[in-house]
């Protein structure tokens, strides 16, 4: 155990590096000039020369990410090129509300796609299945920013059950989460529909009925602890789709957090900022993958980590 | 024919007496709060710095420079210059500086905080995009290359007096000390603070910052002790940051924003307009914008003069315009209608195809020939460049559209591989009311280099002299004559027709119905996009 714990932190560091590496080639490859965004369009050819040379982009690219590698491994995430803040404190000042949004679409899904699943799997063959199925298609492929507006229009502006986008309160929080949590919603409700039919085949379902227990107590005790189990170890893999997912659901409900702020940088070419936040979700994506497959094996003890 | 228009010219009074009371809007009522939205950050209040949509007029509440305007015109006024004199030869400005004007940690401000402020601003290490408008002032060159400290061209005479001396005569040099990058900061909290200076802002003007949580509001608080007595009327203004403009005007109408910042979205344009209670609330003004289309003279076909013209006599504007929902009146010329300097009864180069078309046979194009249009990927730009493309295919002309983010199209037009630019989204606005601030970076010399602003990378030495010669009209009974040379410099532009104008964007702003104040502080031409030190709400 301890020791495919430290291969895997050392893969893990691995991963991050590289995607430093190719992330900062990418934006150094990239058409747009961070200096004219910085010097806007009044600069002369001097004001621009002198910024460029001020922020080290004068230097071939290895000498900047090596310059950049090592203030990272300091902490150091580099001061923002059009906001001049420092870029962890930008991150940190966004993360707390990016983590509630992503802790609101994770309950969002399940809630919605754990009870449809198993609905549609008790109700197997019948016209609600079939139905619940063709709506859960929909749902992971449905467009986040069309959901976002349709459920803001529909649920805020003409019933007035929630606020019209912002942030702070519980009620803020549940239409930005439905929204982003709705794909998942769609996909959870077909893994816990199989899984559910898998545990409602299996042996000790059928001695469980067989021994009189009632039906509504079989499928709670037994059938349900045993197929909630292996869908939920998928949400760790969640983590890298919501990280795409906050960049839109977060612009339409005027969400404060970071997906927001790396919008906002790639528009301007803001680089300190778009690798801050790049490296921020990748280690979130790394840490949630890890942890996934670290619960496996408790989850399922047939799986052993090696 | 050629008709000009001063009615906002540049006429400096030399010594002006102190104009320290203003008459005030009678019905205005002092108190409330309001709340304003916008789309993006605000990434930094300092004024050095600050060159975006959102925080220009917030920095325009919070500090002050020697200079002012009138609100809601491009009329010049001492700011916190009591008055000022200009020398004979138009090299030497004198400022008494209003006594008693405190920053807003408390300490009185003095002549020496004027000079550290221009000082700051010019500095190499500030990194201020701002630092090229002030080339004019003597020890510039030499203060830019971080040779030397400061500026030698300002001097404080005493704690109420500063000089500024010029190394040529710069007509625009009033305009230029009511700049935001000529904001007067105190040298103590920008010490403090350093590069966090741009969120923990001191300055003298109408408001102090109050609250700021980073991506989520900025609050300014009523400054007590401004200067300007009985101003701001309102108590605080809450900036809600981060808001799509689509759910900002849900917002509006459901009664909970009073401006929402970033106007009304354009697919929502028609609906607002055709309800006459929100239309009502609608104001709707000029702003110094013109949008247009460079055409690269370095690059064919575009190299010649022939076909530069074809392109401009090819385009409906009127079909451009109502595509857009009429938010915008057909352009004749580089120069916006509102501006000192625009030629009055110049009609443009008419609209005509068979006239392009025969233009275009003449400079050998009779068969066609391909180009690129290149364009900023967000609505309504795409589909201007898709009518645009449309009227050149009449003519011959097959020109691809690029369509491209901000940054990309801006680093194709400075580095010259785009031939052909549509302007929308990112066209000159002017950063204040002179008839020089469309030539220079968009349309000189200067800008035609490696990566500057004039995408067309038209050089016409001539008119650059011209240019020049203009500018050191400084004295005030040249103003007229300056204006009448800068009609003349873009009426030659548009012979060589580098550009071709399509329209001048109108600004209409929302409000509700509780804002009160002159429809102008909605639409101020400089304090964009609300003049906040004026407005009030009526209940």
């Amino acid at each position: 155990m301890a020791a495919y714990l430290i291969r895997r932190l050392i893969q893990s560091a691995l991963i991050l590096l590289g995607v430093s590496v190719i992330t900062f080639l990418l934006l150094y490859i990239l058409p747009a000039d961070p200096v004219r965004q910085i010097a806007g369009r009044s600069a002369t050819p001097e004001v621009v020369e002198n910024i460029r040379r001020q922020l080290g982009l004068d230097q071939p690219v290895w000498v900047q990410y090596g310059n950049y590698l090592w203030g990272l491994l300091h902490g150091d995430m580099g001061r923002s090129y059009l906001q001049r803040s420092e870029v962890a404190s930008l991150i940190a000042a966004r993360l707390p509300a990016t983590l509630q949004l992503m802790l609101g679409a994770i309950i969002a899904e399940l809630v919605i796609g754990l009870t449809l699943g198993v609905v549609a799997a008790l109700n197997r063959g019948k016209p609600l299945d079939t139905s619940l199925m063709v709506a859960s298609f929909a749902a992971v492929s449905a467009p986040q920013f069309v959901v976002a507006l349709l459920l803001l229009y529909v649920f805020a502006v003409k019933l007035g059950w929630f606020p019209i986008g912002g942030y702070g309160t519980f009620s803020h929080l549940v239409l930005p989460s439905i929204t982003m949590g709705i794909m998942g919603a769609g996909w959870y409700s077909r893994m816990m529909r199989s899984s559910m039919l898998d545990v409602l085949r299996a042996d000790y379902i059928r001695t469980a009925r067989a021994k009189g227990l009632g039906r509504m107590r079989v499928i709670l005790r037994h059938a349900l602890p045993n197929a909630i189990l292996p869908v939920i170890a998928m949400i760790g893999m969640d983590i890298g789709i919501f990280m795409g997912g906050v960049v839109v659901v977060e612009s339409v409900f005027g969400w404060p957090g970071i997906g927001q702020l790396a919008w906002q940088a790639i528009q301007r070419v803001d680089i300190p900022i778009i690798m801050g936040v790049t490296i921020t979700s990748a280690v979130a994506i790394v840490l949630g993958n890890l942890l996934a497959d670290l619960i496996t094996p408790f989850i399922d003890p047939r799986i052993k980590l090696r | 024919m050629k008709k000009l228009m001063i009615s906002t010219a540049l006429v400096a009074a030399l010594a002006l007496p102190a104009a320290a009371q203003e008459t005030l809007d009678p019905n205005a009522k002092a108190g409330g709060d309001i709340i304003i939205t916008y789309k993006d950050d605000v990434a930094t209040l300092d004024p050095a710095i600050g060159y975006d949509w959102q925080n220009w007029s917030m920095i325009k509440s919070i500090f002050d420079g020697l200079m002012d305007y009138e609100p809601g015109t491009t009329t010049l006024r001492p700011g916190l210059a009591e008055s000022y004199e200009m020398s004979e030869d138009g090299l030497t400005y004198t400022f008494k500086l209003r006594p008693g004007v405190k920053f807003h940690n408390g300490r009185e401000m003095t002549a020496e905080d004027v000079k550290y402020s221009l000082d700051r601003v010019t500095n190499p290490e500030t990194q201020s995009p701002g630092a090229g408008f002030f080339g004019s002032i003597a020890g510039y060159d030499a203060a830019a290359a971080g040779e030397a400290e400061g500026l030698s061209g300002v001097s404080v005479i005493d704690p109420q007096t500063v000089e500024i001396k010029l190394s040529r005569p710069d007509a625009t040099f009033l305009h230029l000390m009511a700049l935001n990058f000529a904001s007067v900061v105190p040298k103590e909290a920008v010490d403090e603070y350093g590069a966090d200076f741009g969120k923990n802002p001191v300055g003298t003007g109408a408001y102090s910052l109050g609250e700021w949580t980073i991506g989520q509001r900025v609050v300014l608080t009523k400054n007590p002790d401004y200067w300007r007595d009985g101003l701001p009327y309102l108590d605080s203004i809450t900036f809600e940051i981060g808001q799509e403009p689509v759910v900002a005007l849900l917002r509006l109408q459901n009664g909970e924003v009073d401006v929402p910042g970033d106007g009304i979205p354009p697919a929502k344009f028609q609906e607002v307009m055709s309800d006459p209670d929100q239309a009502a609330r609608v104001v709707e003004g000029g702003q110094l914008h013109t949008g247009y289309i460079t055409m690269n003279v370095g690059t064919p076909p575009f190299d010649k003069v022939e076909v530069r013209r074809a392109v401009n006599m090819a385009l409906n504007k009127d079909r451009i315009v109502q595509m857009i929902n009429n938010r915008a009146v057909p352009a004749t010329q580089p120069l916006p209608p509102s501006m000192p300097g625009y030629t009055e009864g110049y009609e443009g180069i008419a609209y005509d195809v068979e006239g392009a078309k025969k233009l275009m046979a003449d400079a050998g194009y009779a068969d066609g020939v391909d180009t690129e249009l290149y364009v900023m990927n967000t609505d309504p730009n795409p589909r201007i460049a898709q009518a645009i493309q449309q009227d050149l295919s009449q003519i011959g002309i097959n020109a691809e559209i690029r369509a491209l983010a901000q940054a990309n199209v801006i680093e194709a037009g400075g580095n010259g591989s785009a031939p052909m630019i549509w302007s929308g989204g990112m066209a000159w606005i002017a950063d204040f009311p002179d008839p020089s601030n469309f030539y220079g970076p968009i349309l000189g010399c200067d800008g035609a280099g490696d990566g500057g602003w004039n995408w067309s990378k038209y050089c016409n030495e001539d008119l650059d002299a011209a240019a020049t010669e203009a500018d050191s009209m400084a004295a005030e009974d040249q103003a007229e004559a300056r204006l009448q040379a800068w009609s003349d410099i873009y009426m030659k532009v548009m012979e060589d027709a580098p550009w071709a104008p399509v329209f001048n964007e109108q600004r209409f702003t929302m409000k509700s119905a509780r804002m009160g104040g002159d429809d102008a502080l909605y639409v101020d031409p400089v304090s964009i996009p609300v003049n906040y030190d004026y407005v009030y709400v009526s209940e």
